[in-house]
Protein backbone atom coordinates (compact mmCIF):
# COMPACT_ATOMS: atom_id res chain seq x y z
CA UNK A 1 0.00 0.00 0.00
CA UNK A 2 1.05 3.36 -1.16
CA UNK A 3 2.11 5.50 2.44
CA UNK A 4 -0.07 8.77 0.39
CA UNK A 5 -2.59 8.23 -1.46
CA UNK A 6 -4.17 11.21 -3.27
CA UNK A 7 -7.59 10.63 -5.10
CA UNK A 8 -10.11 13.01 -7.10
CA UNK A 9 -9.00 15.82 -5.14
CA UNK A 10 -10.65 19.08 -5.88
CA UNK A 11 -10.77 22.68 -4.42
CA UNK A 12 -12.82 25.37 -5.85
CA UNK A 13 -12.38 28.88 -5.22
CA UNK A 14 -15.70 30.63 -6.27
CA UNK A 15 -15.59 29.73 -10.08
CA UNK A 16 -11.85 29.05 -10.03
CA UNK A 17 -11.32 25.33 -9.77
CA UNK A 18 -7.60 25.70 -8.46
CA UNK A 19 -7.09 22.09 -8.08
CA UNK A 20 -9.31 19.81 -10.36
CA UNK A 21 -9.47 15.61 -10.07
CA UNK A 22 -5.71 15.23 -8.53
CA UNK A 23 -4.59 12.19 -8.25
CA UNK A 24 -1.15 10.96 -6.57
CA UNK A 25 0.69 8.44 -4.80
CA UNK A 26 3.76 8.43 -2.92
CA UNK A 27 5.14 5.22 -2.20
CA UNK A 28 7.54 4.80 1.43
CA UNK A 29 11.18 6.00 0.85
CA UNK A 30 10.31 7.79 -2.76
CA UNK A 31 11.58 11.66 -3.44
CA UNK A 32 8.61 12.61 -5.23
CA UNK A 33 8.53 16.25 -7.32
CA UNK A 34 5.49 18.19 -7.80
CA UNK A 35 6.08 21.12 -10.55
CA UNK A 36 4.26 23.26 -12.99
CA UNK A 37 3.92 27.08 -14.11
CA UNK A 38 3.25 29.44 -12.04
CA UNK A 39 -0.75 29.44 -10.36
CA UNK A 40 -0.92 26.23 -11.61
CA UNK A 41 -1.99 24.92 -7.96
CA UNK A 42 1.24 23.45 -6.21
CA UNK A 43 1.24 25.10 -3.38
CA UNK A 44 -2.64 24.69 -2.94
CA UNK A 45 -2.21 20.71 -3.18
CA UNK A 46 0.34 21.48 -0.23
CA UNK A 47 -2.20 23.25 1.39
CA UNK A 48 -5.30 20.60 0.80
CA UNK A 49 -2.70 17.57 2.39
CA UNK A 50 -1.90 20.11 5.37
CA UNK A 51 -5.73 20.76 6.47
CA UNK A 52 -5.03 24.13 5.53
CA UNK A 53 -7.68 23.93 3.21
CA UNK A 54 -10.52 21.67 3.04
CA UNK A 55 -11.25 19.91 -0.49
CA UNK A 56 -14.70 20.32 -2.22
CA UNK A 57 -14.00 16.38 -3.49
CA UNK A 58 -11.72 13.69 -2.63
CA UNK A 59 -10.28 11.44 -0.46
CA UNK A 60 -6.65 11.69 1.06
CA UNK A 61 -4.98 8.93 2.95
CA UNK A 62 -2.00 8.86 4.96
CA UNK A 63 -0.71 5.06 5.39
CA UNK A 64 -4.49 4.04 5.09
CA UNK A 65 -5.64 6.58 7.35
CA UNK A 66 -8.27 9.04 6.05
CA UNK A 67 -7.09 12.50 7.08
CA UNK A 68 -9.14 14.55 4.51
CA UNK A 69 -11.29 16.45 7.32
CA UNK A 70 -8.75 16.23 9.92
CA UNK A 71 -7.26 20.02 11.02
CA UNK A 72 -3.31 21.22 10.41
CA UNK A 73 -2.31 20.33 14.07
CA UNK A 74 -3.96 16.35 13.64
CA UNK A 75 -2.60 16.08 10.35
CA UNK A 76 0.97 17.30 12.11
CA UNK A 77 0.22 14.72 14.21
CA UNK A 78 -1.27 11.78 11.57
CA UNK A 79 2.42 12.44 10.26
CA UNK A 80 3.07 14.89 7.71
CA UNK A 81 5.55 17.83 8.17
CA UNK A 82 6.11 20.51 6.10
CA UNK A 83 8.35 23.71 5.06
CA UNK A 84 7.50 26.98 3.79
CA UNK A 85 7.83 28.90 0.86
CA UNK A 86 8.84 31.87 2.39
CA UNK A 87 10.74 30.71 5.54
CA UNK A 88 8.83 30.24 8.36
CA UNK A 89 10.54 30.03 11.61
CA UNK A 90 10.49 31.08 15.35
CA UNK A 91 12.94 34.13 14.68
CA UNK A 92 13.03 34.59 18.02
CA UNK A 93 14.05 31.99 19.81
CA UNK A 94 17.63 30.16 19.82
CA UNK A 95 18.21 27.20 16.63
CA UNK A 96 17.71 24.50 19.65
CA UNK A 97 14.85 26.09 20.92
CA UNK A 98 12.96 25.84 17.47
CA UNK A 99 13.98 22.13 16.68
CA UNK A 100 12.44 21.21 20.82
CA UNK A 101 9.11 22.87 19.55
CA UNK A 102 8.82 20.40 17.45
CA UNK A 103 9.41 17.85 19.69
CA UNK A 104 6.80 19.48 21.66
CA UNK A 105 4.35 16.50 21.16
CA UNK A 106 6.93 13.90 21.27
CA UNK A 107 8.03 14.56 24.85
CA UNK A 108 5.05 14.94 27.17
CA UNK A 109 5.13 16.40 30.60
CA UNK A 110 2.43 18.02 32.16
CA UNK A 111 1.99 22.16 32.95
CA UNK A 112 2.54 21.90 36.61
CA UNK A 113 5.45 20.07 35.91
CA UNK A 114 6.73 22.60 33.51
CA UNK A 115 6.30 25.55 36.20
CA UNK A 116 7.19 24.05 39.59
CA UNK A 117 10.10 22.60 37.68
CA UNK A 118 9.50 19.28 39.30
CA UNK A 119 8.74 15.59 38.38
CA UNK A 120 9.51 14.78 34.79
CA UNK A 121 10.49 17.94 33.78
CA UNK A 122 14.27 17.41 34.31
CA UNK A 123 14.66 13.92 32.88
CA UNK A 124 12.06 15.24 29.73
CA UNK A 125 14.08 18.05 29.22
CA UNK A 126 16.96 15.86 29.06
CA UNK A 127 15.73 14.03 26.45
CA UNK A 128 14.72 16.68 24.62
CA UNK A 129 17.81 18.20 24.63
CA UNK A 130 19.83 14.85 23.33
CA UNK A 131 17.06 14.41 20.48
CA UNK A 132 17.22 17.75 19.46
CA UNK A 133 21.33 18.05 19.35
CA UNK A 134 20.93 15.09 17.27
CA UNK A 135 18.87 16.37 14.95
CA UNK A 136 21.16 19.69 14.89
CA UNK A 137 24.40 17.81 14.17
CA UNK A 138 23.01 15.80 10.95
CA UNK A 139 22.03 19.13 9.78
CA UNK A 140 25.60 20.86 10.53
CA UNK A 141 23.93 23.34 12.53
CA UNK A 142 25.00 21.99 15.95
CA UNK A 143 27.70 24.57 16.42
CA UNK A 144 24.84 27.48 16.39
CA UNK A 145 22.61 25.94 19.16
CA UNK A 146 21.92 29.31 21.00
CA UNK A 147 22.24 31.41 17.89
CA UNK A 148 18.83 33.11 17.25
CA UNK A 149 16.93 31.46 14.53
CA UNK A 150 16.85 35.32 12.53
CA UNK A 151 20.52 35.80 12.63
CA UNK A 152 21.36 32.46 10.79
CA UNK A 153 22.66 32.99 7.04
CA UNK A 154 19.28 32.20 4.69
CA UNK A 155 21.23 28.26 3.91
CA UNK A 156 20.67 27.57 7.69
CA UNK A 157 17.56 28.86 8.06
CA UNK A 158 15.86 26.47 5.67
CA UNK A 159 18.15 23.43 7.16
CA UNK A 160 17.23 24.22 10.75
CA UNK A 161 13.36 24.58 9.09
CA UNK A 162 13.52 21.36 7.82
CA UNK A 163 15.25 19.87 11.01
CA UNK A 164 12.14 20.99 12.87
CA UNK A 165 9.87 19.64 9.94
CA UNK A 166 12.04 16.31 10.61
CA UNK A 167 11.67 16.66 14.97
CA UNK A 168 7.71 16.03 14.61
CA UNK A 169 9.04 12.53 13.45
CA UNK A 170 6.72 12.42 10.25
CA UNK A 171 6.49 9.62 7.93
CA UNK A 172 6.11 12.44 4.94
CA UNK A 173 8.13 15.86 4.47
CA UNK A 174 6.56 18.26 2.42
CA UNK A 175 8.95 20.42 0.81
CA UNK A 176 7.78 24.09 -0.65
CA UNK A 177 10.19 25.56 -2.83
CA UNK A 178 13.31 24.64 -0.62
CA UNK A 179 15.54 26.25 -3.24
CA UNK A 180 13.88 29.52 -3.83
CA UNK A 181 16.17 32.66 -3.55
CA UNK A 182 19.03 30.13 -3.10
CA UNK A 183 22.31 30.66 -5.10
CA UNK A 184 23.83 27.81 -7.03
CA UNK A 185 26.04 26.36 -4.22
CA UNK A 186 23.23 27.09 -1.30
CA UNK A 187 21.36 24.60 -3.99
CA UNK A 188 23.75 22.66 -4.07
CA UNK A 189 23.95 22.22 -0.44
CA UNK A 190 20.24 21.73 -0.08
CA UNK A 191 20.29 18.77 -2.47
CA UNK A 192 23.18 17.09 -0.10
CA UNK A 193 20.89 18.00 3.09
CA UNK A 194 17.93 16.07 1.10
CA UNK A 195 19.94 13.64 0.32
CA UNK A 196 20.99 13.15 4.00
CA UNK A 197 17.56 13.36 4.81
CA UNK A 198 16.36 10.17 3.16
CA UNK A 199 19.31 8.46 4.16
CA UNK A 200 19.38 8.95 7.70
CA UNK A 201 15.58 9.06 8.59
CA UNK A 202 14.44 6.84 5.75
CA UNK A 203 12.11 9.62 4.96
CA UNK A 204 9.24 10.15 2.16
CA UNK A 205 9.57 13.28 0.45
CA UNK A 206 7.13 15.31 -1.80
CA UNK A 207 8.79 18.58 -3.12
CA UNK A 208 7.61 21.69 -5.32
CA UNK A 209 10.47 23.20 -7.01
CA UNK A 210 11.36 25.51 -9.70
CA UNK A 211 14.69 24.70 -9.92
CA UNK A 212 14.86 22.11 -12.32
CA UNK A 213 18.41 21.00 -11.87
CA UNK A 214 17.53 19.98 -8.43
CA UNK A 215 14.34 18.18 -9.53
CA UNK A 216 16.02 16.45 -12.22
CA UNK A 217 19.03 15.85 -10.35
CA UNK A 218 17.19 14.01 -7.02
CA UNK A 219 13.27 13.52 -7.91
CA UNK A 220 12.38 10.17 -8.86
CA UNK A 221 9.34 10.21 -9.91
CA UNK A 222 7.62 13.63 -11.22
CA UNK A 223 3.75 14.78 -11.32
CA UNK A 224 3.31 18.38 -13.81
CA UNK A 225 0.46 20.66 -12.61
CA UNK A 226 -1.45 22.71 -15.32
CA UNK A 227 -4.40 24.69 -14.39
CA UNK A 228 -4.90 22.83 -11.35
CA UNK A 229 -4.88 19.84 -13.47
CA UNK A 230 -2.49 17.12 -13.79
CA UNK A 231 -1.03 16.91 -17.18
CA UNK A 232 1.59 14.25 -16.52
CA UNK A 233 2.63 11.97 -14.16
CA UNK A 234 5.62 9.15 -13.83
CA UNK A 235 9.47 8.66 -14.01
CA UNK A 236 11.42 12.06 -14.00
CA UNK A 237 13.27 11.18 -16.96
CA UNK A 238 9.94 10.13 -19.17
CA UNK A 239 8.27 12.86 -17.75
CA UNK A 240 10.64 15.42 -18.50
CA UNK A 241 11.64 14.82 -22.22
CA UNK A 242 7.37 14.70 -22.61
CA UNK A 243 6.69 17.20 -25.72
CA UNK A 244 3.08 18.35 -23.68
CA UNK A 245 5.07 19.19 -20.40
CA UNK A 246 7.91 20.93 -22.26
CA UNK A 247 5.24 23.48 -24.51
CA UNK A 248 3.24 23.60 -20.89
CA UNK A 249 6.00 24.43 -18.44
CA UNK A 250 9.97 24.52 -19.84
CA UNK A 251 8.80 26.61 -23.08
CA UNK A 252 10.08 24.61 -26.22
CA UNK B 1 25.09 23.21 28.64
CA UNK B 2 26.66 26.93 28.74
CA UNK B 3 22.78 28.24 27.75
CA UNK B 4 21.26 26.40 30.67
CA UNK B 5 23.60 27.91 33.08
CA UNK B 6 23.61 31.19 31.97
CA UNK B 7 19.24 31.07 31.68
CA UNK B 8 19.98 29.76 35.70
CA UNK B 9 22.03 32.31 36.04
CA UNK B 10 19.99 35.53 34.87
CA UNK B 11 17.02 33.37 36.30
CA UNK B 12 18.99 33.90 40.18
CA UNK B 13 19.86 37.28 39.45
CA UNK B 14 16.14 38.57 38.93
CA UNK B 15 15.27 36.72 42.33
CA UNK B 16 18.53 38.36 43.74
CA UNK B 17 17.54 42.14 42.68
CA UNK B 18 13.88 41.33 44.64
CA UNK B 19 15.38 40.04 47.39
CA UNK B 20 18.40 43.43 47.59
CA UNK B 21 15.32 45.38 47.39
CA UNK B 22 13.69 43.79 50.12
CA UNK B 23 16.21 43.68 52.61
CA UNK B 24 17.67 47.31 51.81
CA UNK B 25 14.07 48.90 51.98
CA UNK B 26 13.54 46.54 55.67
CA UNK B 27 17.02 47.67 56.59
CA UNK B 28 15.85 51.49 56.01
CA UNK B 29 12.21 50.58 57.32
CA UNK B 30 13.91 49.45 60.75
CA UNK B 31 16.49 52.06 61.32
CA UNK B 32 13.60 54.46 61.05
CA UNK B 33 15.18 56.44 57.71
CA UNK B 34 12.12 55.93 55.74
CA UNK B 35 9.57 58.68 55.99
CA UNK B 36 5.65 57.18 56.11
CA UNK B 37 5.19 58.90 53.00
CA UNK B 38 7.31 56.23 51.10
CA UNK B 39 6.28 53.66 53.75
CA UNK B 40 3.01 53.52 52.44
CA UNK B 41 4.29 53.56 48.66
CA UNK B 42 6.53 49.53 49.31
CA UNK B 43 3.24 47.78 48.61
CA UNK B 44 1.79 49.95 45.63
CA UNK B 45 5.32 49.24 43.61
CA UNK B 46 5.42 45.47 44.56
CA UNK B 47 1.79 45.03 43.41
CA UNK B 48 3.04 47.11 40.17
CA UNK B 49 5.90 45.12 39.78
CA UNK B 50 3.55 41.85 40.04
CA UNK B 51 1.11 43.58 37.59
CA UNK B 52 4.10 44.41 35.04
CA UNK B 53 5.32 40.63 35.00
CA UNK B 54 1.79 39.32 34.43
CA UNK B 55 1.55 41.61 31.44
CA UNK B 56 4.82 41.09 29.85
CA UNK B 57 3.76 37.29 30.19
CA UNK B 58 0.82 38.93 28.00
CA UNK B 59 2.49 41.03 25.77
CA UNK B 60 5.98 39.45 25.76
CA UNK B 61 5.76 36.13 25.75
CA UNK B 62 2.88 35.42 24.17
CA UNK B 63 2.52 38.44 21.99
CA UNK B 64 -0.81 40.01 22.08
CA UNK B 65 -1.11 43.07 23.22
CA UNK B 66 -3.59 43.72 26.24
CA UNK B 67 -4.76 46.98 27.61
CA UNK B 68 -7.06 45.81 29.60
CA UNK B 69 -5.29 43.96 32.55
CA UNK B 70 -6.21 46.05 35.41
CA UNK B 71 -9.65 44.77 34.73
CA UNK B 72 -8.23 41.40 36.06
CA UNK B 73 -6.71 43.09 38.85
CA UNK B 74 -9.86 44.72 39.96
CA UNK B 75 -11.82 41.25 39.39
CA UNK B 76 -9.16 39.42 41.82
CA UNK B 77 -9.37 42.59 44.67
CA UNK B 78 -13.02 42.70 44.87
CA UNK B 79 -13.68 38.80 44.95
CA UNK B 80 -10.70 38.26 47.69
CA UNK B 81 -12.41 41.45 49.52
CA UNK B 82 -15.77 40.02 49.57
CA UNK B 83 -14.61 36.89 51.05
CA UNK B 84 -12.19 39.01 53.72
CA UNK B 85 -14.84 40.73 54.78
CA UNK B 86 -17.50 37.97 55.33
CA UNK B 87 -14.43 36.37 57.33
CA UNK B 88 -13.31 39.40 58.55
CA UNK B 89 -14.66 37.86 62.36
CA UNK B 90 -14.05 34.04 62.06
CA UNK B 91 -10.83 33.14 60.49
CA UNK B 92 -7.46 33.93 61.72
CA UNK B 93 -5.85 36.77 59.68
CA UNK B 94 -3.25 34.51 58.12
CA UNK B 95 -5.43 31.62 56.96
CA UNK B 96 -7.69 34.69 55.92
CA UNK B 97 -5.15 35.72 53.86
CA UNK B 98 -3.79 32.87 52.51
CA UNK B 99 -7.81 31.87 51.39
CA UNK B 100 -8.27 35.61 50.29
CA UNK B 101 -4.87 34.81 47.58
CA UNK B 102 -6.87 31.49 45.87
CA UNK B 103 -10.31 33.11 45.62
CA UNK B 104 -8.50 36.43 44.36
CA UNK B 105 -6.41 34.16 41.59
CA UNK B 106 -8.83 32.12 40.73
CA UNK B 107 -11.62 34.34 40.02
CA UNK B 108 -9.09 36.26 37.91
CA UNK B 109 -7.82 33.48 36.45
CA UNK B 110 -11.77 32.06 34.85
CA UNK B 111 -12.76 35.54 33.86
CA UNK B 112 -9.46 35.49 32.00
CA UNK B 113 -10.32 31.79 30.34
CA UNK B 114 -14.09 33.44 29.79
CA UNK B 115 -12.47 36.76 28.01
CA UNK B 116 -9.72 34.63 26.32
CA UNK B 117 -12.18 32.75 24.47
CA UNK B 118 -13.89 36.10 22.11
CA UNK B 119 -10.94 37.64 22.80
CA UNK B 120 -8.30 35.72 21.69
CA UNK B 121 -9.91 35.17 18.19
CA UNK B 122 -9.12 38.59 17.93
CA UNK B 123 -5.32 39.69 16.18
CA UNK B 124 -3.36 43.03 17.01
CA UNK B 125 -5.05 46.30 16.88
CA UNK B 126 -8.82 44.73 17.32
CA UNK B 127 -7.48 42.54 20.30
CA UNK B 128 -5.73 45.47 22.05
CA UNK B 129 -9.49 47.30 21.60
CA UNK B 130 -11.73 44.20 22.89
CA UNK B 131 -9.25 43.98 25.82
CA UNK B 132 -9.26 47.28 26.55
CA UNK B 133 -13.37 47.24 26.20
CA UNK B 134 -13.89 44.03 28.87
CA UNK B 135 -11.53 46.18 31.55
CA UNK B 136 -13.70 48.94 31.05
CA UNK B 137 -16.93 46.95 31.73
CA UNK B 138 -15.52 45.26 34.77
CA UNK B 139 -14.51 48.61 36.45
CA UNK B 140 -17.93 49.84 35.33
CA UNK B 141 -19.96 46.43 36.29
CA UNK B 142 -18.77 46.45 39.94
CA UNK B 143 -19.27 50.05 40.19
CA UNK B 144 -22.96 49.77 39.80
CA UNK B 145 -23.88 46.44 41.69
CA UNK B 146 -24.99 46.46 44.98
CA UNK B 147 -24.47 43.11 47.49
CA UNK B 148 -25.52 42.43 50.77
CA UNK B 149 -25.65 39.26 52.73
CA UNK B 150 -28.19 38.28 55.08
CA UNK B 151 -29.40 35.07 57.15
CA UNK B 152 -31.53 34.27 53.75
CA UNK B 153 -28.60 34.46 51.97
CA UNK B 154 -27.14 36.39 48.92
CA UNK B 155 -28.89 39.41 47.47
CA UNK B 156 -27.88 41.60 44.47
CA UNK B 157 -29.48 44.96 43.14
CA UNK B 158 -28.18 47.10 40.21
CA UNK B 159 -30.15 50.44 42.07
CA UNK B 160 -29.51 50.74 45.72
CA UNK B 161 -28.84 49.59 48.80
CA UNK B 162 -32.74 49.40 49.72
CA UNK B 163 -33.34 47.14 47.01
CA UNK B 164 -31.63 44.50 48.36
CA UNK B 165 -34.54 44.03 50.35
CA UNK B 166 -32.56 43.04 53.43
CA UNK B 167 -33.48 41.25 56.76
CA UNK B 168 -32.56 44.09 59.38
CA UNK B 169 -29.29 41.94 60.23
CA UNK B 170 -28.09 42.09 56.85
CA UNK B 171 -24.73 43.56 55.88
CA UNK B 172 -23.75 45.41 52.54
CA UNK B 173 -20.75 43.82 51.28
CA UNK B 174 -20.71 45.71 47.81
CA UNK B 175 -22.41 49.48 48.05
CA UNK B 176 -22.19 50.40 44.36
CA UNK B 177 -19.99 53.34 43.58
CA UNK B 178 -18.65 53.15 47.33
CA UNK B 179 -17.14 49.79 46.83
CA UNK B 180 -16.30 48.03 50.06
CA UNK B 181 -15.10 49.06 52.89
CA UNK B 182 -14.22 47.78 56.28
CA UNK B 183 -11.71 45.26 54.74
CA UNK B 184 -8.73 44.17 57.24
CA UNK B 185 -5.24 45.33 56.03
CA UNK B 186 -3.55 42.32 56.56
CA UNK B 187 -1.08 42.83 53.40
CA UNK B 188 2.45 44.05 54.28
CA UNK B 189 5.67 44.50 52.47
CA UNK B 190 7.41 40.93 52.87
CA UNK B 191 4.26 39.17 51.82
CA UNK B 192 3.98 41.45 49.03
CA UNK B 193 7.97 40.73 47.95
CA UNK B 194 6.82 36.98 48.38
CA UNK B 195 4.16 37.15 45.87
CA UNK B 196 5.93 39.05 43.67
CA UNK B 197 8.89 36.26 43.91
CA UNK B 198 6.29 33.38 43.34
CA UNK B 199 4.89 35.40 40.59
CA UNK B 200 8.25 35.65 38.77
CA UNK B 201 9.37 32.02 39.39
CA UNK B 202 5.76 30.48 37.75
CA UNK B 203 6.73 32.86 34.65
CA UNK B 204 10.65 32.28 34.31
CA UNK B 205 9.80 28.34 35.17
CA UNK B 206 7.16 28.28 32.14
CA UNK B 207 9.39 30.06 29.59
CA UNK B 208 12.30 27.85 30.09
CA UNK B 209 9.47 24.45 29.67
CA UNK B 210 7.88 22.78 26.98
CA UNK B 211 4.36 24.55 27.31
CA UNK B 212 6.50 28.03 27.22
CA UNK B 213 8.28 27.55 24.15
CA UNK B 214 5.39 26.15 22.66
CA UNK B 215 3.74 29.82 23.62
CA UNK B 216 6.98 31.78 22.27
CA UNK B 217 6.14 29.68 19.09
CA UNK B 218 2.99 30.74 18.63
CA UNK B 219 3.63 34.38 19.19
CA UNK B 220 6.62 34.68 16.62
CA UNK B 221 4.80 32.24 13.93
CA UNK B 222 1.51 31.00 14.33
CA UNK B 223 1.59 29.85 11.11
CA UNK B 224 4.45 27.52 11.85
CA UNK B 225 3.77 26.09 15.10
CA UNK B 226 0.42 24.82 13.73
CA UNK B 227 2.11 22.75 11.04
CA UNK B 228 4.62 21.62 14.25
CA UNK B 229 1.63 20.28 15.58
CA UNK B 230 1.07 22.99 18.43
CA UNK B 231 -2.24 23.40 19.35
CA UNK B 232 -2.35 27.41 18.95
CA UNK B 233 -5.19 28.30 20.55
CA UNK B 234 -4.72 26.21 23.65
CA UNK B 235 -1.59 27.48 24.37
CA UNK B 236 -2.78 31.18 23.88
CA UNK B 237 -5.45 30.42 26.36
CA UNK B 238 -3.21 29.03 28.69
CA UNK B 239 -0.76 31.91 28.88
CA UNK B 240 -3.86 34.39 28.74
CA UNK B 241 -5.09 32.82 31.62
CA UNK B 242 -1.95 32.37 33.63
CA UNK B 243 -1.51 35.88 32.65
CA UNK B 244 -4.92 37.10 34.12
CA UNK B 245 -4.43 34.89 37.39
CA UNK B 246 -1.22 37.21 38.31
CA UNK B 247 -2.67 39.61 37.62
CA UNK B 248 -5.68 38.72 40.12
CA UNK B 249 -2.90 38.08 42.91
CA UNK B 250 -1.70 41.75 42.60
CA UNK B 251 -5.36 42.98 43.26
CA UNK B 252 -5.34 40.33 46.48
CA UNK B 253 -3.00 42.92 47.46
CA UNK B 254 -4.30 45.85 46.45
CA UNK B 255 -7.80 45.36 48.55
CA UNK B 256 -5.53 44.16 51.68
CA UNK B 257 -3.26 47.02 51.85
CA UNK B 258 -6.53 49.35 51.86
CA UNK B 259 -9.67 49.67 54.02
CA UNK B 260 -11.82 50.72 51.57
CA UNK B 261 -11.62 49.24 48.43
CA UNK B 262 -13.78 51.37 44.96
CA UNK B 263 -13.58 50.77 41.74
CA UNK B 264 -11.94 54.00 40.28
CA UNK B 265 -10.39 54.92 37.31
CA UNK B 266 -6.91 56.34 38.90
CA UNK B 267 -6.71 52.53 39.38
CA UNK B 268 -8.38 50.38 37.49
CA UNK B 269 -9.67 52.47 34.61
CA UNK B 270 -7.46 52.36 31.44
CA UNK B 271 -5.10 55.23 32.17
CA UNK B 272 -3.62 52.50 34.82
CA UNK B 273 -3.64 49.50 32.29
CA UNK B 274 -1.76 51.97 30.06
CA UNK B 275 0.71 52.97 33.12
CA UNK B 276 1.51 49.43 33.31
CA UNK B 277 2.29 48.73 29.57
CA UNK B 278 4.41 51.78 29.91
CA UNK B 279 6.05 49.59 32.71
CA UNK B 280 6.51 46.41 30.32
CA UNK B 281 7.59 48.58 26.76
CA UNK B 282 10.28 50.37 29.02
CA UNK B 283 11.50 47.04 30.52
CA UNK B 284 11.54 45.76 27.69
CA UNK B 285 8.93 43.51 26.05
CA UNK B 286 9.90 40.02 26.86
CA UNK B 287 12.38 41.10 29.89
CA UNK B 288 10.34 40.31 32.89
CA UNK B 289 13.33 41.62 35.15
CA UNK B 290 13.31 44.75 33.26
CA UNK B 291 8.86 45.37 33.96
CA UNK B 292 10.15 44.54 37.32
CA UNK B 293 12.86 47.43 37.85
CA UNK B 294 11.01 50.05 35.35
CA UNK B 295 7.76 48.96 37.68
CA UNK B 296 9.97 50.03 40.79
CA UNK B 297 11.76 52.80 39.38
CA UNK B 298 8.64 54.29 37.37
CA UNK B 299 6.34 54.10 40.42
CA UNK B 300 8.42 55.68 43.37
CA UNK B 301 9.88 58.18 41.03
CA UNK B 302 6.67 60.41 40.66
CA UNK B 303 6.01 60.14 44.65
CA UNK B 304 9.53 60.52 45.44
CA UNK B 305 9.37 63.91 43.28
CA UNK B 306 6.19 65.47 44.71
CA UNK B 307 8.37 67.68 46.87
CA UNK B 308 9.15 70.04 42.86
CA UNK B 309 5.53 70.03 41.97
CA UNK B 310 5.16 71.39 38.82
CA UNK B 311 8.62 69.52 37.23
CA UNK B 312 7.33 66.34 38.73
CA UNK B 313 5.94 65.13 35.52
CA UNK B 314 9.01 67.25 33.20
CA UNK B 315 11.39 65.00 35.32
CA UNK B 316 9.44 62.01 34.71
CA UNK B 317 9.39 61.69 30.90
CA UNK B 318 13.12 62.64 31.09
CA UNK B 319 13.15 59.56 32.79
CA UNK B 320 11.11 57.76 30.28
CA UNK B 321 12.95 58.76 26.97
CA UNK B 322 16.02 57.93 29.18
CA UNK B 323 15.07 54.00 29.70
CA UNK B 324 13.70 54.12 26.00
CA UNK B 325 17.23 55.15 24.55
CA UNK B 326 19.09 53.23 27.63
CA UNK B 327 16.41 49.74 26.33
CA UNK B 328 16.56 50.17 23.02
CA UNK B 329 18.95 52.55 21.22
CA UNK B 330 21.63 50.47 19.14
CA UNK B 331 24.39 52.45 20.60
CA UNK B 332 23.35 52.49 24.23
CA UNK B 333 23.24 48.07 23.68
CA UNK B 334 26.73 47.92 22.23
CA UNK B 335 27.82 50.42 25.50
CA UNK B 336 25.84 47.93 27.96
CA UNK B 337 27.33 44.99 26.19
CA UNK B 338 30.81 46.58 26.18
CA UNK B 339 30.23 47.07 30.21
CA UNK B 340 29.35 43.47 30.56
CA UNK B 341 31.87 42.37 29.13
CA UNK B 342 34.39 44.30 31.44
CA UNK B 343 32.91 43.16 33.87
CA UNK B 344 32.67 39.51 33.34
CA UNK B 345 36.69 39.24 32.07
CA UNK B 346 37.86 41.29 35.15
CA UNK B 347 35.45 38.31 37.19
CA UNK B 348 36.69 35.47 35.56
Amino acid sequence: MSLLQVNNLSIAFGGLRAVDDFNLEIEKGELYGLIGPNGAGKTTVFNLLTGVYKPNEGIIRLDGEDITRKNTIEINHAGIARTFQNIRLFHQMSVIDNVKVGLTERFKYSGLEGVLHIGRYHSMEKAMDEEAMKLLKVFDLDMERDTLASNLPYGKQRKLEIARAMATSPKLLLLDEPAAGMNPNETAELMDTIALVRKEFDMTILLIEHDMKLVSGICEKLTVLNFGRVLKQGETKAVLSDLEVIAAYLGG
Amino acid sequence: MTSKKKRIKDNLITYGIVIALYIVMEILLKTGNLSSHLKGLLVPMTYYAIIAVALNLCVGILGELSIGHCGFMCIGAFASAIFSKLTADTLPDGIRLFIAFIIGIAVAALFGFLIGIPVLRLKGDYLAIVTLAFGEIIKNVINAVYMGVDSKGVHFSLNNVMDLGMEPDGQVIINGAMGITGTPRTANFTIAIVVLLLSLFVVLNLMNSRDGRAIMAVRDNSIAAEASGINVTGYKMMAFTISAAIAGAAGVLFSHNITSLTATSQYFGYNASIMILVYVVLGGIGNIRGSVIAAAILYLLPEMLRGLNTYRMLIYSIVLIVMMLFNWAPAAIEWREKVVNRFVKRNA
